[in-house]
């Protein structure tokens, strides 16, 4: 498929379209946060403490009196920031431990995949709790522990993409030529692996900004005052009964990034890999 | 399916739990610090402390430490948690039974109204019904669950206090405790008033545990519905004269069903994930809330038990699904 068939597809795509949208408008709101929010997130103002939503604050104000629609903005940074990081922590070594176990095979690929099954055998946010718990809660150590988490699944894919590569004419036929398998590796089978990776890769964003806000929300993510979406829904909680906007308008923009991410992820997975398109 | 091949997966599943424990093992002992001061606190004199180490074998070399780790868990035995003193075993038992109580709840509302959501948008392919339900379905992947928790609670415990918010049961009502499960305990014990009570305190919380498996349910049952209702059979049912529901839930959903059956299977182990937020939200007694509190207690025996048994459940699980799945399609041979 040629890259204009591609974005003509993808244009197409109304599942991919309302998923690019959700996402640039969060880009938006992450890149100019300091020019459209309403007030400093951070600067604390006790006189107007959990104030419901109104003309001058419209989000309402938390505990501190901090203005809530300024914090859900730059939290939009952060949580952008968390997505990429986590993503790139994961895909980078889950590619090549793909490459390799799928290249290689035999005792390589036994050695590799029982490691990943290991990994696989936690459920996902346990094992990001545990890392997390070991290196002290920070933002940072989440992005870490998300993406270690994530590594099997790109090893998989990679992996299940590379043994059906490996046994291609075009693939051999380099081969008998005399090219190396770093070469082969490197020019022909990674550029040929890229559509999945793309698809998981966009799908995991979202998955990574879900676990680093629950992460948040259990007091091991980032911590106050970074106005992270978790973390802010952690202190939303226990003003349920008083203000529950301190809880609603965190969360509902956590939904809306993970959503984009989803719709995108699903409309490019239509596009780059037909044989998974769903009805 | 044959034996070896199930002594097999055995073989690989006992494998893997070895590695489990050998990585939770070193992960514990990577935490930075001295364990002994961690749990005495910084005011302990250097005779507590020296006493703790030996006591928690802290002074003996890794390998001696891990070879007595790996025989205590061998015997069931992981260890005493430091909050409570009491074995770990014992207490992980009694919170698994309540995490089992509110993944089953959890599966069953995921089942049925993943699969009446899947079905119908399947049966009304491109209707407002088929777009309404598969965007609810992508909206429920994308669910925040401690987020969709707290807005339960506040509309239906705060704002509308039709519901409990926390808890497995009311104060002042008891069942006996004969399987653990309070629901199952109640029926048993013919106590309606407290067999209500812990259905209405299973409702929030079975609720925000199975939003993300009914709509991974519901998009399944619809692409496979979708691939089952165009299949010859299915057209020559309808031309024999059957009725629409009986050509659907007989001849279609029945051979729709194994793609449902794997994912159900698989879910349960994301349903563990969930129980961690769901638990923490509630407060339900559960193994996924004891784990976070073991953790902020720095509880590490309680810690590594809980994830021991968490990977054991998962492995055993993806083990059950693979041993299901092919003994419910004779069609599928394993591969040995």
């Amino acid at each position: 498929m040629s890259k204009l068939d591609m974005f003509t597809d993808l244009r197409k795509s109304t599942s991919a379209l309302t998923g690019l949208v959700l996402i640039c408008l969060i880009v938006l709101l992450a890149l100019f946060g300091p020019w459209i929010a309403p007030a400093d997130p951070l600067l604390p103002s006790p006189l107007i403490r959990l104030q419901g939503p109104s003309a001058q604050h419209l989000f309402g104000t938390d505990s501190l009196g901090r203005d809530m629609l300024s914090r859900v903005i730059f939290g939009a940074r952060i949580s952008l920031m968390i997505g990429i990081i986590s993503v790139t922590i994961s895909l980078i070594p889950g590619t090549i431990l793909g490459l390799l176990s799928g290249y290689f095979g035999k005792r390589i690929d036994s050695i590799i995949m029982r490691c990943m099954d290991m990994l696989l055998a936690f459920p996902a946010i346990l094992l990001a709790i545990f890392i997390t718990a070991i290196l002290e809660p920070s933002l940072t150590n989440t992005m870490v522990a998300v993406g270690i988490v994530y590594i099997p699944h790109y090893a998989r894919i990679v992996r299940s993409s590379v043994l059906s590569l490996k046994g291609m004419l075009f693939v051999q036929a380099i081969s008998h030529l005399g090219g190396g398998h770093l070469r082969i590796l490197l020019k022909h089978i990674l550029p040929n692996c890229l559509p999945p990776i793309i698809v998981y890769a966009t799908l995991g964003m979202g998955t990574a900004v879900l676990q680093a806000a629950a992460l948040g929300f259990l007091g091991l993510g980032a911590q106050p005052p970074s106005p992270e979406w978790g973390a802010m829904l952690s202190e939303g909680r226990q003003y349920i009964q008083l203000a529950p906007h301190v809880a609603a308008f965190p969360g509902a923009a956590i939904l809306i990034l993970v959503l984009g991410f989803n719709l995108f992820g699903d409309g490019l997975r239509d596009v780059l890999d037909p044989s998974l398109r769903s009805q | 399916m044959t034996l070896g091949y199930i002594s097999k997966r055995l073989f690989h599943l006992a494998l893997i739990m070895f590695g489990v424990s050998v990585v939770v093992f070193l992960m514990l002992r990577m935490i930075p610090g001295d364990p002994a001061q961690l749990l005495l606190g910084e005011f302990a004199s250097p005779e507590e402390l020296e006493r703790l180490r030996e006591q928690l074998g802290l002074n003996q070399s890794l390998f001696t430490q891990f070879w007595i780790y790996i025989s205590n868990i061998v015997q069931g035995d992981l260890g005493h948690s430091v909050r409570t003193n009491a074995p770990v075993t014992g207490e992980i038992w009694v919170r698994l039974i309540a995490t089992l109580e509110l993944s089953l709840a959890a599966m069953c509302i995921a089942t049925v109204f993943g699969i009446a959501a899947g079905v119908l948008s399947a049966v009304k392919q491109y209707s407002l019904w088929d777009y309404g339900a598969m965007f609810m379905a992508l909206v429920g992947v994308s669910m925040p669950i401690f987020w969709l928790g707290l807005m339960l609670i506040y509309l239906f415990a705060v704002k509308y206090p039709v519901l409990p918010m926390m808890g497995r049961i009311s104060l002042g009502l008891e069942v006996p405790d004969v399987t653990g499960l309070m629901v199952v305990d109640a029926v048993v014990a013919g106590n309606w008033q407290s067999l209500v009570s812990a259905l209405k305190h299973l409702i929030l919380p079975a609720f925000t545990l199975a939003t993300i498996p009914m709509a991974i349910v519901a998009r399944i049952t619809r692409s496979a519905m979708l691939e089952v209702l165009n299949m010859d059979y299915v057209r020559t049912a309808r031309a024999k004269g059957m009725t629409e529901l009986v050509v659907i839930l007989r001849h279609a959903l029945r051979n729709a069903f194994l793609p449902v059956v794997t994912v159900l299977g698989l879910n349960l182990g994301l349903l563990l994930g969930g129980a961690v937020l769901t638990e923490t939200i509630f407060s339900w007694p559960g193994l996924g809330r004891y784990v976070v509190d073991s953790l902020s207690g720095r509880d590490y025996a309680a810690v590594q038990g809980c994830i021991l048994v968490f990977a054991l459940l998962m492995a055993a699980i993806n083990l059950a699904v693979d041993l299901i799945y092919v003994l419910l399609d004779p069609r599928i041979r394993v591969n040995e």
